[in-house]
């Protein structure tokens, strides 16, 4: 019996193969889940983008739920995710907040211009340190924000309509039972 | 559906290859042989780290030398989010460089290591920590070749002993099997 | 010169490779010399389909026919004509047609030197040899085939990847092949031992030099890709504990214990099943590292997860190759330990704490490099294991192998003396504490430093000291055999290669600096002079070359020219200026300019000064020499008599299970 832990010891590797290819089909493997998830949102005082006069903090975005879309004018995916903001944000029912990051704030303009802009409010990022706390690492990225300021949903790429219906609509839904 | 790739926390040019050619960056003719490309990248023992290349070269103030050296250890020890294959000492990816820098300023404010890996490990995960915590989940790693060392070890302690007492049973023989080795190559010499 | 006739020679060569790898086999076990004798026509036309199909992929490269998919992905017009003939193993499709014909290359070498082989022992190594050939045939011309055409044609093809563009880095990959492939051989030698039931272990005598001339390529091959990437990347790191690396060290470690696995097997005739066992796993973690790298499970950030199909393939290949060996061993591995018994203090005892020491250093290696993956399957969130681990745990497990080092050579089979040992011990551990000492005062108290140069100075001590024993007292001519003379090397690699890690690392210092022409910078005592950057181009590139003038007490030491490369498809490569030298390796990599549209302006460079890191490579060469020099002992020379004797017993029914 002995002789055949080399082979069993063997044959669990290849089990750990197969998951390892099955898992890395559908799985991205770049994706690293937020420790943030049902944690207060950091603290955060950043300026809009149309008017860098006036800040938004994350109190002032208290009391109701929200969507943070972390994207940049540089950012390809966030190209190919915005024609999905355009058509399915507003059925979220739910405030969108556009969050430019490390963008110049005429390139980002431009670019909302000639796109269209799906958020009811852009504040803007520009030298990153912000999205440091958010623990952003890559755009696009979608931050669901309760009410109490808590972030309870993260996606990270772009939303395309199968997440939005698999994962960040139930995740809405649930959020706005809590806090009509 | 594999999700897509998120694009990457940079608008220069490609920091990480392994970003690059998956990224819709590759939007050039020849977007099948930038795969092709990264395909090459995994074939070769050290190709990983080659797009770091153009160089995480950045002069920062220090204090002192020994205050670089700390920082050059800890930073090594700290892994890139965007190039994940790439330490954040030595990647060029734009979040790389904000977070090198945020290191460095943490390090001012006289944060000690621990509470630097901490400020990160609460915003990215462990993931961001090359040297894996002890706790439950990671015993199999750091235990694990310990338990294999100790498994091997009594096999060969068994071994031992029992050509040992295999060696007592012919304790007579034994002067002459060394002396004189069986093939006529090796006579005279115990090589 | 049709791209299409590459892709039919590479069918004719999988036909080949099916009677190699089937007809013999059944020959040995029928008896029938009629097919055993297809073995080595056999794996000679295969050799001479796989080279004229990678002869047939150079001349496409060389002749730039973008006409091939391949081809116009991986060159272009500017690409000078060495590295359009290295960018034939460039990328995927290219480098496993090379595994092939390295493969090929061993098998003809072991065809043409077993004629005094038995028989039937013979054609079943050459079989073994060519069902690994099946595999790899069917996987390159099933999921990776390299003479696909590309219409229209397009006018220029894409580029090689910069990194491939340095003469190391075109050498680098074929050695490590040599290597990995070369375990073949023993692996080959086992399955046939299993499938005779060797009663005799002459099988080990014959494995030996493939054993240890595998290794040194391996070594070298390591080597060349750690120098490469210190020279390269600008970084002056040579080990990164990468998945990648990792997949080369594995082999690397089992193959160091398989060496001395056999040399008990082979002299004293215990320890046969482990030997058996190790030479499978030699092979297999070369399989492995294939399959991890290939198949994108660790490295793929992508890559494979978008044809899975290749993984699946190589794993499927893996499962029958590797699982079917272990099977084999379960079944028939010798169940009797035999051998000559030998006390507690004995050179087997020493040996075999060594192969407990690199074998389970090479489970560790496995462990950490798959325990992100482990953890996706346990759920236990998203693991980094990196240098840390590694640069811990590593040298726990090799510090006893570095104390028994110097004393193995003195210890004697069976029952070593004490007295001679102590003896030993006493003048390499003098030697080591006083040269500890000296040292201190050098290398302001760093520990590391100290214990390098202890360790080092006590393999190296005890290695002179065998070799004076040796001189002493055997006659001229016996004095050394090559077998011996190549351990003394390998183990004296093994020293240099000790002081040169720990001196390197602990004494190292790195400074990253903001110049502008003009200015110097004072690194451990050199002065730095940054004077200027200028453009310059070459071949597919152009450059921003620095000049950084080294000074020391005001005696120019070297004139240092790093570059910032951008190839003609925009990739951007870094060429480090190296000013080497045996004690200290001066290192300069050019940063960015403070100002992007300033390139006379300041620069950011990073200064590197590395005493000893030469010797890193240095130790590994020496390595490497040992086990070549090892490889070519007289003593493993296939004597006729030997062979003739044998042949009975291999002739014998395989049904016969050994006792």
């Amino acid at each position: 019996m002995k002789r055949f832990v080399p082979f069993i010891v063997f044959m669990a590797l290849v089990g750990l193969f197969g998951f390892g290819i099955w898992w890395n089909t559908w799985h991205d493997a770049r994706y690293v889940p937020s420790p943030l998830i049902d944690k207060p949102a950091p603290d955060f005082a950043l300026p809009k983008l149309d008017a860098p006069e006036q800040n938004v903090t994350k109190a002032s975005l208290l009391g109701k739920p929200y969507l943070l879309n972390v994207f940049g004018s540089w950012c390809v995916a966030c190209a190919e995710e915005h024609p999905v903001l355009m058509s399915d944000g507003r059925r979220l029912g739910i405030v969108l907040v556009g969050y430019d990051y490390k963008d110049a704030p005429d390139d980002a303009k431009a670019w909302l211009r000639d796109r269209g802009n799906p958020y009811d409010l852009v504040i803007a990022d520009q030298p990153g340190r912000t999205a440091i706390d958010f623990g952003v690492y890559g755009a696009p990225e979608s931050f669901l924000i309760d009410a109490k300021g808590v972030i309870r949903y993260k996606h990270i790429g772009p939303l395309t309509p199968e997440v939005i219906a698999q994962e960040l609509q139930p995740a809405i839904d649930a959020v706005k039972r809590e806090a009509p | 559906m594999k999700p897509r790739l998120p694009g990457l926390a940079s608008r220069r040019s490609a920091p990480c290859a392994r970003w690059f050619f998956g990224a819709a960056e590759a939007k050039s003719l020849r977007a099948q042989g930038a795969l092709l490309h990264f395909v090459l990248l995994a074939l070769l023992i050290f190709a990983g780290h080659a797009f770091a290349a153009t160089g995480a070269i950045e002069p920062l103030p220090f204090k002192d030398h020994a205050q670089e050296v700390r920082f050059q250890n800890l930073t090594k020890q700290l892994r890139c989010m965007v190039c994940q294959n790439e330490d954040l000492a030595d990647s060029n990816a734009d979040l790389a460089r904000d977070l090198r820098l945020e290191v460095f300023q943490l390090m001012q404010q006289g944060k000690t290591d621990a509470q630097i890996k901490q400020y990160l490990v609460d915003r990215y995960s462990d993931f961001v920590l090359y040297d894996p915590p002890l706790q439950p989940g990671t015993w199999l790693l750091w235990f694990g070749p310990l338990a294999i060392l100790l498994a091997g070890g009594l096999v060969v302690a068994v071994t031992v002993r029992r050509r040992r007492i295999a060696a007592g049973a012919n304790d007579g023989n034994m002067a002459n099997t060394e002396r004189a080795g069986t093939d006529p190559a090796d006579a005279g010499d115990d090589w | 010169m049709t791209p299409e006739l590459g892709q039919l020679a590479l069918v004719l060569a999988f036909l080949l490779a099916i009677a190699q790898g089937v007809l013999p086999l059944v020959g040995a076990w029928r008896g029938n010399r009629a097919l055993m004798a297809v073995a080595r026509p056999a794996a000679a036309g295969q050799a001479v389909f796989v080279a004229m199909a990678f002869g047939i992929l150079v001349y496409a490269f060389l002749h730039f026919d973008f006409s091939v998919q391949y081809v116009a992905d991986n060159s272009n017009l500017a690409l000078p004509w060495y590295y359009r003939i290295a960018a034939v193993w460039g990328a995927h499709e290219g480098s496993l047609l090379l595994w092939i014909l390295i493969l090929n290359l061993w098998t003809v070498a072991l065809a043409a030197l077993s004629h005094r082989l038995p028989e039937a022992f013979a054609a079943r190594v050459i079989g073994v040899m060519g069902l690994i050939a099946i595999g790899f045939l069917a996987f390159i011309l099933f999921t990776s085939d390299p003479f696909v055409r590309l219409l229209p044609m397009p006018a220029d093809g894409g580029d090689l990847n910069p990194v491939l563009q340095d003469p190391g880095m075109t050498f680098h990959p074929p050695v490590l092949y040599m290597g990995y492939v070369g375990f073949s051989v023993a692996f080959a030698f086992s399955i046939a031992a299993l499938l005779g039931g060797e009663v005799e272990q002459a099988w080990v005598r014959w494995a030996r030099p493939w054993t240890n001339a595998a290794w040194g390529f391996l070594t070298l091959g390591i080597v060349a890709g750690s120098w490469w990437a210190y020279a390269e990347l600008g970084w002056g790191g040579w080990w990164f504990w990468d998945p990648v690396e990792n997949a080369s060290f594995m082999p690397w470690l089992v193959g160091a214990a398989l060496i001395h696995a056999q040399a008990i097997t082979e002299k004293r005739g215990g320890l046969r099943a482990w030997t058996l066992l190790l030479s499978i796993f030699a092979f297999s973690l070369s399989l492995l590292g294939t399959f991890l790298v290939r198949s994108g499970v660790l490295t793929s950030v992508h890559a494979f997860a978008s044809d899975p199909r290749r993984g699946v393939f190589i794993l499927a290949f893996l499962t029958i190759v590797v699982g079917g060996s272990l099977l084999l061993y379960a079944l028939r591995a010798p169940k009797v330990a035999g051998g000559k018994p030998f006390n507690v203090v004995s050179r087997e005892t020493a040996l075999l704490i060594g192969n407990l020491l690199l074998a389970t250093a090479s489970a560790m290696v496995l462990l950490g490099t798959l325990f992100p993956l482990i953890g996706d399957a346990l759920h236990l969130g998203r693991i980094s294991v990196g240098p840390p681990y590694f640069g811990l745990l590593f040298p726990l497990l090799m510090a006893p192998v570095v104390a028994l080092l110097p004393l193995g050579p003195f210890l004697h089979w069976g029952k070593a003396d004490g007295g001679v040992l102590k003896q030993v011990m006493l003048r390499a551990g003098i030697a080591a504490v006083a040269c500890a000492i000296v040292a201190a005062f050098f290398v302001q108290g760093q520990l590391k430093a100290i214990v390098g140069v202890a360790s080092a100075v006590w393999i190296a001590v005890g290695v002179l000291l065998y070799a004076l024993k040796r001189w002493r007292e055997m006659p001229r001519g016996r004095r050394y055999p090559a077998e011996m003379a190549g351990m003394l090397l390998a183990h004296l690699g093994v020293g240099v290669f000790v002081i040169g890690v720990l001196l390197s690392e602990s004494l190292s210092v790195t400074h990253d600096v903001r110049l502008t022409p003009g200015q110097s910078e004072s690194v451990a005592g050199y002065d730095f002079r940054f004077d200027g950057v200028h453009r310059t181009v070459g071949p597919n590139w152009h450059a921003d070359q620095g000049v950084v003038t080294v000074l020391r007490d005001g005696a120019t030491v070297a004139t240092m020219r790093p570059q910032k490369r951008t190839y003609s498809h925009e990739q951007v490569q870094t060429e480090s200026a190296v000013d080497a030298g045996v004690f200290r390796d001066l290192y300069v990599a050019l940063g960015e300019p403070m100002d992007a549209n300033d390139i006379e302006g300041a620069w950011a460079l990073r200064l590197y000064y590395k005493p000893f890191v030469r010797w890193i490579w240095g130790g590994g060469l020496l390595m490497m020499l040992g086990g070549f020099v090892c490889a070519g002992d007289r003593r493993f020379r296939i004597k006729r008599i030997a062979a003739e004797a044998a042949a009975p017993v291999v002739a014998a029914s395989p049904q016969e299970s050994p006792a």
